[in-house]
């Protein structure tokens, strides 16, 4: 992964600065709560406009402030995991997984990832029904299916049991490995980190 | 009592003719004011926010003569109208559509703009960032999720035209046949001596139209959004 990102932003009542430079393959990003980070990885997709600086993630640039670049999120093809999951309440597993689905995603439909991801019996389920661990799965399947060009994954193991957590490391593992996609992850969980990341930055 | 006649049943009809239109007329207009009013920050807003809502705290009097001013013949709109399409609205049953438009904007727009406010707008940017143009995302996300406030919207904007009665007899007068309403023809109805039940029929029928209008949108409500969903 080429991940090249030096910005500015304002995060909550405070301006902060984030430079992360690095080939790895998954990049994790840590830091206390309140650090900044998923306001960085907002700033990332697309949804949250950085004051100065420049994001380049496998070579294409996002924003660049100089050079009067901003794409709007729905060109920069995020894959992002989001730690609160904002499934669309209102859609089925289903649907939520087909919403931004692309020919060119690593499963070619719906119905495929649903066998990857171990969740075809909840198809036709509403996500208000799901356990945290099935709709971690669901969000997960959803982004991976935009056919991403890199992942955006935030705290995705918070508010699991072990067990669960366990799954879905698993899971974040298999991606990793089978889907090579550049991946930024925060995460506060050292053990977590260590596991999957092939380099760590630290916000402060 | 006997059953309504066929000049109550002209009334009634031509009194659903007129809420309905203005009510399906009001529609897409009260979501754009509601969205605008709660999605955006823009100058003005707090003046375009009390001009919607003029209706609803002006006397209705004060209303009509503000549609007569505007919309009357040779009010500006009215002119306008008039040379480019043809369309009269004083002592005409479209001029009772608009001040039955006008009258129920404001509880429309109240209605929708809390449901709107209610969806979340971090499931906006999920949509986005899974590829959603701002249009698609709202198409998808915003406009299902505030639906029921859009039903809850039409219905008291229905009930509301329904009970119109000061802005339509200022603005287009009360014309049997043409503007003259429900509650126009039972405020006729009381000034003649004998007919009382004409009286009594016609706003039995007033209530009977509310409470199905009420009981429609519920229905309406539930089934689109399962058995906790509501408007009232």
């Amino acid at each position: 992964m080429s991940c090249d990102i030096a910005i500015r932003y304002a995060a909550g009542e405070r301006e902060r600065e984030a430079a992360i430079a690095s080939e790895a393959k998954l990049v994790a990003v840590t830091g206390p709560s309140g650090a900044g980070k998923t306001t960085l990885l907002n700033c990332i997709a697309g949804l949250h406009r950085p004051l100065s600086g420049h994001i380049r993630i496998g070579g294409q640039t996002l924003f660049d402030r100089e050079q009067r670049i901003d794409l709007p999120p729905e060109r920069r093809r995020a894959g992002y995991v989001f730690q609160d999951l904002r499934l669309f309440p209102h859609k089925t597993v289903a649907a939520n997984l087909a919403y931004g689905a692309r020919p060119e995603a690593p499963w070619k439909s719906p119905t495929e990832a649903l066998d990857f991801l171990g969740i075809a019996h909840l198809a036709r389920r509403y996500p208000a029904t799901l356990s945290g661990g099935e709709a971690k799965r669901v969000a997960i399947g959803r982004a991976l299916l935009s056919a991403p060009r890199f992942l955006l994954l935030d705290e995705p193991l918070t508010s699991l049991d072990p067990a669960r957590a366990e799954e879905i490391l698993r899971l974040l593992e298999r991606i990793r490995d089978e889907l090579g996609l550049p991946t930024l992850l925060v995460s506060h969980a050292a053990a977590e980190v260590e596991r999957l990341a092939g380099a760590t930055f630290v916000l402060d | 009592m006997s059953w309504p006649t066929a000049q109550e049943w002209g009334i009634v009809a031509l009194s659903l003719k007129v809420s309905l239109i203005g009510v399906l007329l009001t529609l897409p207009v009260a979501y754009g004011l509601a969205w605008l009013l709660a999605r955006r920050r823009f100058p003005g807003r707090v003046l375009l926010d009390a001009a919607v809502h003029l209706p609803l705290v002006l006397p209705p009097v004060v209303t009509g003569w503000a549609l007569l001013l505007v919309f009357g013949r040779t009010g500006p709109a009215g002119l306008w109208l008039e040379r480019a399409t043809g369309l009269v609205f004083v002592f005409r049953w479209t001029g009772a559509a608009l001040a039955a438009a006008v009258m129920a904007l404001p509880l429309m727009v109240r209605a929708m703009r809390l449901s709107i406010e209610a969806v979340d707008r971090r499931l906006v940017g999920a949509a986005r960032t899974l590829g959603a143009t701002p249009w698609r995302a709202f198409l998808t996300v915003t406009l299902p999720l505030s639906l029921p406030g859009v039903m809850a919207g039409a219905m008291l904007g229905f009930a509301r035209s329904l009970g119109e009665f000061g802005a339509t007899i200022t603005f287009v007068s009360n014309i049997p046949g043409e503007t003259q309403t429900l509650p126009l023809a039972i405020y006729t109805a009381l000034q003649v001596p004998g007919a009382e039940r004409s009286v009594t029929r016609l706003a039995l029928i007033s209530v009977l139209l509310s409470v199905a209008a009420l009981i429609a949108s519920e229905w309406l409500v539930r089934r689109s959004h399962g058995r906790r969903a509501h408007v009232l």
